[in-house]
């Protein structure tokens, strides 16, 4: 097998070494270790915390993907598949070779429908494995339980890397626009209310569809599908980050412009501190708790959005499974007569896990950095 | 006042500008018009007179600022930015790709959009309220707390199961409307209930418990215990104090989506086949008409920005103290 390494899996791997990095940053600065220790202390945040690992966990697993070497190559000579698989594709092998030839409900034995038989009889088919599918199959005859464990990581991926990718440009136009003042100030603000001013859907759809129209036109850029599909994917968290850094932008402006007028960053400015090293030194730091709060309030949202947007068709390339493709493929199974329930259900039991422990562990960390609800 | 509205108004215009500037830029220069024309016209096996075809049909063949061909101002004026962008400030949006005039289109499809839109909005903004009042009046119980569970369980569901949800109990199973569909009239009712209230309830979870953390704020002031502390009633202090203080928060988020109602709501409208303004932009996106999405982009823009002068003049209305000038 050949490691492949995605754009996608590279940001993500920069993400965990920075959340680790920064828990042990944190470890050694009195306030947000005990800021931390306040989430610690609650239940809520630690259950919610500890969904969210096993959420990260499974993610992080599917994201170390390899191409395995083809069987039947000739002697002496290696060749390796075009399909991109992950390590959790390796774990799961039984779930995702195991397909049947289409629907079959939850642990059935049997086909969903009948089919006719050679003897020109109609009857429900045995299935050829019976009763391991805990989610049953879906149209095609994947098992429903794989497709919602591959969906974890697109989920996650939008979730995190759309506010990794938007957090360097927010913070330093903040800083800059409430600590420099003046033009560079009525620039970033002119910059931001513009941006601003154009509804998100539409500014996505829009850029989601030039992107399409670059990806397109530029076949000779991918060497798999699967590349593809992660450039498309970055391309989305891009576009997801440029409507979302507006907000945090704002808020920092606006603390910096506070912070501005302390003693000690007056007393930085007149020992001759370097403009660059105050906003790093003294004001930076002051506003961690603000840029702590926004990723983890924004998480649950962006999930959201991700199956809201692939929905529609401006979200993941059609190919990439996801909770937006999944329930997009899934909505017309509740017309049919007996209905298909069970892909639409899993989509939304592990959504809703996911975003309900997001949204309680976002609502500890706020209370425990917020220095307006320390009372 | 007036002179406020006016000045405002007139520094709207850079931001105008500015979008325009950001929306052609998106569809011009990150992708030539020879890019789209191959897009639509199929990656491969494409032709450069169909290409050209393509172009002058939807009057792509010019250049992009600088008509070096023509003569006088037809310089400036005969070039795809003149032409596709700052025509639109006169309102004037061009044809969509099936030919038909957009600005018309656009004025068709107001009124299935708006005829949703507008009772989500008081609706929504109703129970809202209401709720976020019930719990702040419970509040420290356990009916606040359960109220709080239900919040946050609510606003964890991804909005799209409620509408397939919606449909397919009220629809499917109980037979009570028809799954989609509009008409026009008083039968319209019979298709606007189901949408109206599936976004209604989609969208309680995360207000109302916006409100109530509003609510809550207020009610750790001061003039809160001096109003007890003269004897009144608790619910006289709700309504007629926190309510009232509580609403320039409340406003600030709320006006400013009202001028923004016209567009409709894509994913609503798309589901429930309303022929709005929402379900128009999902179709462009879907058939890839740039020249729509691009006339969306710009209308959506402005009316938000019209939205945020509604909310500063509403400011003045709720609170005495603020006055423009």
């Amino acid at each position: 097998m050949k490691p492949v390494l995605l754009w996608s899996d590279l940001l993500f791997f920069l993400l965990i070494f920075a959340a680790v990095a920064g828990g042990w940053w944190a470890r050694r600065v009195e306030h947000l270790r005990l800021a931390w220790r306040k989430v610690g202390q609650s239940r809520v945040g630690m259950g919610a915390a500890a969904v969210l690992a096993v959420f990260f966990a499974i993610a992080f697993v599917d994201s170390l993907h390899y191409r395995p070497q083809l069987p039947d190559a000739p002697q002496g000579e290696v060749r390796y598949s075009t399909e991109v698989l992950s390590a959790l594709d390796a774990l799961l092998t039984p779930l995702r070779v195991q397909t049947e030839k289409t629907y079959s409900a939850p642990l059935a034995t049997h086909l969903f429908a009948k089919e006719t038989l050679d003897d020109a009889s109609r009857d429900f088919l045995p299935l050829r494995y019976p009763g391991t599918h805990l989610f049953g199959t879906d149209k095609v005859g994947q098992d429903v339980l794989y497709l919602t464990l591959k969906s974890i990581r697109t989920g996650l991926l939008i979730g995190t890397l759309t506010t990794l990718i938007m957090l360097p440009a927010a913070i330093f136009l903040g800083l800059l626009a409430g600590y420099a003042g003046g033009w560079i100030d009525d620039a970033i603000q002119y910059l931001y209310t513009t941006l601003n001013s154009i509804p998100g859907v539409l500014l996505i759809a829009a850029a989601v569809l030039m992107m399409q129209v670059v990806i397109d036109t530029h076949p000779e850029w991918f060497a798999t599908s699967a590349e593809r599909a992660d450039a498309r994917l970055l391309a989305l968290c891009a576009i997801l980050g440029i409507t979302s850094w507006t907000g945090l932008c704002r808020l920092l402006r606006g603390e910096t412009l506070k912070l501005r007028e302390l003693e000690y960053v007056q007393a930085a400015q007149a020992l001759g501190v370097s403009g660059l090293r105050i906003l790093a030194r003294h004001i930076l730091p002051n506003v961690m708790h603000i840029v702590m709060i926004a990723i983890v309030m924004d998480f649950s949202g962006l999930v959201l959005a991700e199956a809201v947007l692939s929905y529609v068709g401006i979200g993941v390339d059609p190919n990439t499974i996801s909770f937006g493709t999944m329930i997009n493929t899934a909505r017309m199974e509740l017309a049919r007569e007996p209905m298909v329930w069970w892909s639409l259900a899993a989509a939304f039991v592990f959504m809703f896990v996911l975003v309900l422990a997001a949204n309680l562990f976002a609502d500890v960390v706020r209370d425990a950095f917020d220095p307006r609800a320390a009372r | 006042m007036l002179a406020y509205l006016i000045r405002r108004l007139f520094y709207a215009l850079p931001i105008l500008i500015g979008v325009n500037v950001i929306t052609f830029a998106l569809f011009f220069v990150v992708n030539t018009p020879d890019d789209m024309a191959r897009m639509q016209l199929g990656v491969k096996r494409v032709t450069p007179a169909a290409i050209e075809k393509w172009k002058v049909e939807r009057g792509y063949d010019k250049p992009l600022f600088w008509n070096e061909q023509a003569d006088g101002a037809d310089k400036l004026t005969q070039t795809i930015f003149f032409a596709k962008s700052v025509k639109m400030f006169a309102l004037d949006f061009g044809r969509a790709d099936d030919g038909r005039d957009i600005a018309r289109e656009i004025g068709l499809r107001m009124g299935p959009s708006l005829a949703v839109a507008m009772p989500v909005f008081v609706l929504g903004l109703f129970t809202a309220i209401s709720f976020a009042l019930l719990l702040v009046y419970f509040r420290a119980t356990y009916l606040d707390f359960a109220g709080v569970v239900l919040c946050v369980a609510m606003m964890s569901i991804s909005g799209l199961f409620y509408i397939i949800g919606g449909q397919w109990l009220v629809s499917k199973v109980w037979h009570l409307v028809p799954i989609s569909g509009y008409a026009e009239g008083l039968t319209a009712a019979k298709f606007v209930i189901l949408p109206v209230l599936v976004s209604v309830l989609a969208g309680i979870g995360s207000s109302a418990r916006w409100y109530r953390t509003i609510f809550l704020e207020e009610y750790t002031r001061d003039y809160v215990r001096t109003a007890r502390a003269k004897g009144l009633s608790e619910r006289l202090v709700l309504f007629r104090h926190v309510l009232r203080n509580a609403l320039i928060p409340i406003l600030t988020g709320a006006v400013v989506v009202i001028p923004a109602l016209f567009m409709g709501s894509l994913l609503i409208e798309a589901f429930f086949g309303i022929p709005g303004l929402g379900s128009y932009t999902i179709d462009a996106i879907n058939a890839q008409d740039f020249a729509v999405v691009r006339a969306m982009v710009f209308i959506g823009s402005a009316l938000y920005i019209v939205g945020l002068l509604l909310t500063d003049i509403s400011y003045t209305l709720v609170d005495p103290r603020i006055r423009l000038q």
